[in-house]
């Protein structure tokens, strides 16, 4: 789960990053510098091989369709698995004990959902985007509007939120600069996006999962190791030294309010349905027996990883708490700020060298997301509006150039908007992300496939519905109509708009098709019996024939 | 409709398979969402219940036990799905859209 959990938690977390440049590992770490430059030499140098066999539209979006079920997995995986989830939710675990699981628990149950309902059709309609799928039978032009819509919404807030936080935590883990660190991520995702496309973004992805999944490992196998692999010990451990005590173990610590609670666990489970930088690598495999061996390792290698949180969580706080040398003397706080549980985790269990290493990995997760994130962007924004918006009868060679436009533009736009929300709380941002995925995107595609009648003014109608209560929802909600503008009181009272967003989102898909008699609405009904034989049997599916 | 997408239309078989197939995706999606929106409605409604150690002498609570559940069920079961698939479905498949591109189109 890329999402910022952290930051997203209830409690006003105005990442307490302040002045403490010194990092834990007192001083530059040269382990950490030294192998985060050969991981930006390594990722370049496949950047280069990537680009000389990126030429076609097909390279560029979906790695030619030449990705392995095995390969996709690890970059699926590599895509959830961001430094939002290894440091996030760690960090909310050791500050709310049981109550930060949710996260770990919400963000795996999404995938078996999208394996048993999504990833096969959707391979077998799509060409390089969701939208593909959902414009099927349905009017091209105003769909694909919606969804690119949907998607740059999702795509610019996940990156804003992702570009903040990084550049808040390369300020202390590498201890340069903030704007030097937004800058930073923001040429390196650019290059590797606009040269590389597909196949350098998988690629680095890749890189970045193995090393996350061998990082989180060893740390978890040092932290066991203290408590003799028992983690009843370790949870033991963990009660004497938390704040709460026993009671870190009982729900409702961070949110206890039942309606938030369901709603918060809808927007991580369909929010992962959602998410289109996610949706498109079901495009980089060859066929749909491919998609679902795909989902298959993606959610052994998450369902791992999230295991593997349980003992960071929770060893954080036996572990962390007790030593005195983590926190700021003055104001009791953890030094860095809340992320750093599992960064002083490495340093308690492993010393300066295996800090420096857990450090360059995050670094790593950071710029491997960003850079997926941008090219689903530059994606929606050359293959749905340009190719099939605006000009319908573009080149591929004009395709691939406004893509990489697009990348540099996103890229300029990620580090502008990183800079000037340097001290704002960003968490809403992520939140919305996440909610837009649940209530417009996920909705869209399910109807779209499942419904024989969903058609097109339904689909507006839903779509325009779930994103306004969606968007309205966090703005006039707790977060940022009270926490940010100040206001008394929130206009709506929830935290997690995902579960109205949703009914929104469905009535209006159901009303609007329902209702829509004309002649459009005939022909879409009547088409879905080709796209429903096609979505099953992968007959006419894009490359289908290559073999 | 195009005549081979036509033809699959009208085959048994595929209707065959596509109910076999539902049946289980649906039968499992069940079975996750269940154990995941347990463990929700259980943190919203019943959270001293989720403070219960698991039985007696640990520390490992019920809640903590059913949430790591939910992560081993969710990999359990998409293995399930796609061992069914790839040892039925495929194969099925296959015959289908061979049997539909045998027969010259009228």
């Amino acid at each position: 789960m890329s999402l910022w959990p952290r930051l997203a938690a209830p409690v006003a977390l105005a990442a307490p990053f302040a002045a403490q440049a010194a990092e834990p590992g007192k001083g530059l770490n040269p382990v950490a510098v030294g192998m985060f430059m050969v991981f930006v030499a390594v990722t370049l140098a496949v950047t280069f091989w990537a680009a000389r066999r990126t030429r076609t539209t097909r390279d560029f979006f979906a790695a030619g369709g030449q990705i392995s079920g095995f390969q996709n997995g690890l970059a699926i995986a590599g895509d959830f698995m961001s430094a939002a989830t290894f440091l996030g939710v760690t960090a909310l675990i050791f500050d709310f004990g049981f109550d930060g699981l949710i996260y770990v628990v919400g963000g795996i149950a999404g995938w078996p959902i999208v394996l048993f309902l999504l990833s096969e059709r959707l391979k077998n309609l799509g060409k390089f985007t969701f939208a593909d799928a959902v414009s099927m039978r349905l009017a091209s032009t105003p769909l694909r509007t919606l969804a690119a819509t949907g998607s740059l919404f999702a795509v610019v807030l996940y990156l804003i939120g992702q570009m903040v936080g990084a550049g808040k935590l390369i300020e202390v883990l590498f201890g340069i600069e903030y704007q030097a660190a937004v800058v930073t991520i923001g040429v390196l995702m650019v290059l590797y996006v606009s040269f590389g496309g597909m196949i350098a973004t998988t690629w680095v992805q890749i890189i970045k999962a193995t090393l996350l999944l061998a990082g989180g490992s060893v740390l978890s196998w040092l932290v066991m190791q203290r408590f003799g692999f028992s983690f009843d010990a370790l949870l033991r451990e963990a009660t004497l030294h938390h704040a709460q005590g026993d009671g870190m173990l009982r729900p409702g610590l961070m949110t206890h309010d039942p309606v938030s609670i369901l709603s918060l666990g809808t927007t991580l489970v369909l929010g992962t349905a959602g998410l289109p930088h996610i949706l498109m690598r079901f495009f980089t495999v060859p066929s749909a027996v491919e998609a679902r061996r795909s989902v298959f390792f993606a959610t052994g290698f998450i369902g791992y990883f999230y295991l593997l949180i349980f003992v960071l969580g929770f060893g954080a706080i036996a572990l962390v708490t007790r030593e005195a040398g983590y926190f700021d003397a003055a104001t009791g706080k953890l030094i860095g700020g809340g992320n750093m549980a599992a960064i002083h985790l490495s340093h308690a269990v492993g010393g300066d060298v295996f800090l420096g290493f857990i450090s360059a990995v995050c670094f790593a997760t950071i710029l491997a997301v960003v850079s997926g994130l941008t090219l689903s962007g530059a994606s929606a924004i050359s293959h749905d509006l340009y190719t099939n918006v605006f000009r319908p009868h573009a080149t591929e060679q004009e395709a691939v150039r406004v893509s990489k436009i697009a990348a540099l533009g996103l890229g300029a736009l990620a580090v502008m908007l990183g800079l000037l929300f340097e001290a704002q709380n960003v968490a809403y941002m992520v939140l919305l992300a996440f909610s837009i995925g649940a209530s417009v995107n996920f909705p869209l595609l399910f109807f779209a496939m499942y419904w024989k009648d969903f058609t097109t003014r339904g689909a507006l109608l839903g779509g325009v519905m779930g994103l306004t209560v969606a968007v309205g929802g966090i703005v006039f909600g707790p977060t940022v109509w009270v926490d940010l503008l100040g206001h008394e009181s929130p206009l709506f009272p929830w935290k997690y708009p995902a579960l109205f967003a949703l009914a929104a989102s469905v009535t209006g898909s159901v009303v609007g098709s329902l209702s829509d008699r004309g002649p459009r609405a005939a022909r879409e009904r009547a088409a879905f019996a080709a796209q429903y034989v096609r979505s099953q049997t992968g007959l006419g599916a894009e490359g289908a024939s290559v073999h | 409709m195009d005549a081979l997408h036509a033809r699959i239309s009208r085959n048994p078989a595929f209707h065959a398979l596509q109910a076999r197939r539902s049946r289980l995706a649906w039968t499992l999606c069940a079975g996750v969402l269940a154990a995941y929106y347990g463990f929700i409605l259980m943190i919203a409604y019943a959270p001293d219940i989720f403070q219960k150690p698991l039985h007696t002498g640990t520390s490992i609570t019920l809640g903590v036990a059913w949430g790591a559940a939910v992560v081993v069920i969710s990999v359990g079961l998409t293995g399930v799905y796609v061992w069914r698939a790839n040892r039925e479905f495929d194969h099925l498949n296959a015959r289908i859209l061979e049997e539909a591109h045998r027969e010259p189109l009228a």
